[in-house]
């Protein structure tokens, strides 16, 4: 995409003080402290990426490598990806992963589209009920209305083994939409204005000027509400009682951290024996299915949140 | 004009004292009417979001009606009996309740301390080095488990923390007994979710103080320096009072959410560890509610906490705006 060299400025074009170079007001650190900071650095970093290493790792070792080292994985040994043709032979995992891209997807650009729409709308003060609007939306943040009453709604609206029910109770989450407001309110007034003599309506503007101007706030937002989706689990246990109809968390949670036996996938089943679990290169995979999705997206957003586009929101 | 130049030129609206907003268009002189006309492009945008906050916030937020109740779901609010005060006579006077609120508080205010300064340390860490890739690159790397789920991270720590885990593991091959198992021991749970919140969050939660870190322009630490301040009196002096806006809206932000403890955390562990100590006041409401099927009985429990919570932030706010800062809101 040609726009990728525009969208991603150099951090020393962003930042002018941050050279590479030490300025000589500095100093030179000590060499104690120089390597205190390595060492506690290093240490955070392997924190998040050990973890993550064992359960990839395990996940492509055999059974009988996990059952050698009693337990999980941590120098390679023999590989294979069996367990991942285990849970993708379209059994019970395939399904649930099938099920939680669907309401991803759907739910995303439900939310997004609904957020966008309303942050413009919310744009410009002044307008009609700005003010009564604006409070429609901020109270939400305030004051929850609580499971109980949520839940009776959900239920009364027959949403009950809906997938409804997993995307529009939390569509709309008045803090993206403030965070997408803020933004719009930054753009350029005289912009907006030459666009509306030129005879462009709301819409026009909206679609033409700000939402190609809004693209790394909105990629932002989206990737939120889409994390959100395919995270979620407990709106699944309140509402979806069809295990057919589970997403991938909900398997995730019965079938490796709670070890039902999964029927015909060895995920989950003791050998009782050697009180070994035989299914864990399966149980990791899952785990590794469950994550995927997220380290595929993460490298096109991240770079975004060192920009300070996601925080004018939080005051009202 | 390009993404970049937009982003470069918009201040990072961390601190308070918003940049001036854009002109707002025109009121006082024109009628309603015209008004009404001119904008119904931006109130036909507003609809959609508006409808589902409608039927999804604020109809429940009635249905708490339910809480005055002997509510059954054949009957339906509209035909159950008032029964007044009873049910919150019932919620204050159970013990159950009071555990649950106390466990509440208990992690809260583990989590204040051993939780809170933790992102603050690390963004002054991470502001003190110099390389940009290397910052970036760690800072892409810590804020990633906060994008995993509770399911995965509660899993994650099982694996590793848990009676069949790595840990247990390595103890027995060395032979230094078998019994590790954080996992259902009550006595450490709180520090177990502590760890799994550092885990998931603690990065994530550095990305805010950064930000207000870079607003301090360089002159500062050049001026403290030609001053004769070195490194730490820098930090004390110049990247600290720099952050201290950004920790205060935080605690506010923390303290009107103190009744609210990772309620996904802590629904995923109440069977393993034991509600003891896992039960808090959103998983007592759940329980009771929807599990026991007393309605009634859990939404005055979850009006309680909806309604506390709602005067602890503003509580919290009037507190900042006493300390001089501008808090979550500003004055109306």
């Amino acid at each position: 995409m040609s726009t990728q060299t525009t969208v991603r400025p150099t951090p020393a074009a962003r930042r002018p003080r941050r050279s590479k170079h030490r300025p000589a007001w500095e100093g030179r650190p000590s060499i104690g402290g120089q390597a205190l900071k390595t060492i506690v650095l290093t240490c955070v970093v392997l924190a998040v990426l050990f973890p993550l290493y064992t359960v990839i790792l395990t996940s492509l070792s055999t059974q009988a490598e996990t059952i050698r080292v009693g337990g999980l994985v941590t120098v390679p040994g023999e590989l294979t990806i069996n367990a991942y043709t285990q849970i993708l032979n379209g059994g019970i995992v395939t399904r649930a992963a099938l099920v939680s891209t669907f309401v991803t997807i759907v739910g995303t650009v439900v939310s997004t589209t609904v957020s966008v729409m309303g942050a413009y709308g919310l744009s410009r003060p002044g307008s009609f009920a700005h003010r009564p609007i604006l409070f429609v939306f901020l109270i939400t943040m305030f004051f929850g209305a609580g499971l109980i009453p949520t839940y009776l709604l959900v239920s009364s609206l027959g949403l009950i083994n809906s997938y409804w029910a997993l995307i529009l109770p939390g569509a709309v989450s008045a803090f993206n939409v403030l965070i997408l407001r803020n933004f719009f309110m930054g753009i350029d007034i005289g912009i907006l204005d030459a666009a509306r003599i030129d005879g462009a309506g709301d819409w026009r503007i909206l679609g033409r000027i700000v939402l190609p101007m809004s693209r790394a706030v909105i990629a932002v937002v989206a990737l939120f509400y889409g994390v959100g989706y395919w995270n979620a689990f407990f709106n699944a246990i309140l509402y979806i009682n069809d295990n057919a109809k589970w997403p991938l968390q909900l398997v995730l949670r019965s079938y490796v951290l709670q070890g039902v036996t999964l029927p015909g996938s060895g995920v989950g089943q003791v050998d009782v024996a050697t009180g070994a679990v035989t299914g864990l290169p399966i149980k990791m995979a899952v785990m590794v299915l469950a994550i995927v999705p997220i380290l595929i997206v993460y490298p096109f957003v991240q770079r975004h949140f060192t920009k300070g586009v996601i925080f004018g929101a939080i005051k009202g | 004009m390009s993404l970049s130049e937009l982003v470069r030129r918009r201040p990072p609206v961390v601190t308070p004292g918003e940049a001036a907003p854009p002109a707002p268009l025109p009121t006082r002189k024109i009628g309603w009417r015209v008004r009404l006309k001119r904008d119904r492009s931006l109130l036909l945008m507003v609809t959609p979001a508006i409808l589902l906050l409608g039927v999804f916030a604020y109809v429940p937020m009635l249905g708490n009606v339910i809480a005055w109740q002997n509510y059954s779901p054949y009957t339906g609010f509209l035909h159950s009996q008032f029964v007044g005060w009873a049910n919150f006579e019932r919620v204050f006077s159970n013990p159950l309740f009071v555990d649950a609120v106390v466990n509440t508080l208990i992690i809260t205010a583990f989590q204040l301390v051993f939780f809170f300064p933790i992102p603050i340390f690390l963004a002054l860490l991470l502001n003190s080095v110099i390389t940009p890739r290397t910052r970036t690159t760690i800072q892409s790397i810590v804020y990633l488990p906060h994008f995993f789920s509770w399911v995965l991270v509660v899993t994650v720590f099982q694996q590793i923390f848990g009676g069949a885990g790595l840990i247990n593991q390595t103890l027995r091959d060395h032979g230094l007994g078998s019994g590790f198992d954080m996992m259902t021991n009550p006595d450490t749970f709180l520090v177990l979710i502590t760890m799994q919140s550092v885990w998931k969050d603690a990065g994530w939660g550095i990305i805010i103080f950064l930000a207000a870190l870079s607003t301090v322009p360089p002159e500062q630490y050049e001026a403290a320096a030609v001053d004769g301040a070195g490194r730490w009196r820098r930090m004390w002096h110049v990247s600290l009072p720099a952050l201290r806006p950004v920790i205060i809206l935080l605690l506010i932000l923390r303290l009107g959410d103190a009744l609210t403890v990772g309620f996904e955390q802590l629904i995923l562990q109440r069977g393993a560890v034991g509600a003891d100590v896992a039960e808090v006041i959103d998983t007592y409401v759940y329980y009771q509610g929807v599990v026991y099927g007393d309605w009634s009985f859990a939404a005055a429990a979850g009006l309680v906490k909806g309604v506390v919570s709602l005067a602890l932030v503003l509580g919290a706010n009037k507190l900042a705006h006493v300390f001089g800062e501008s808090g979550v809101y500003k004055r109306a």
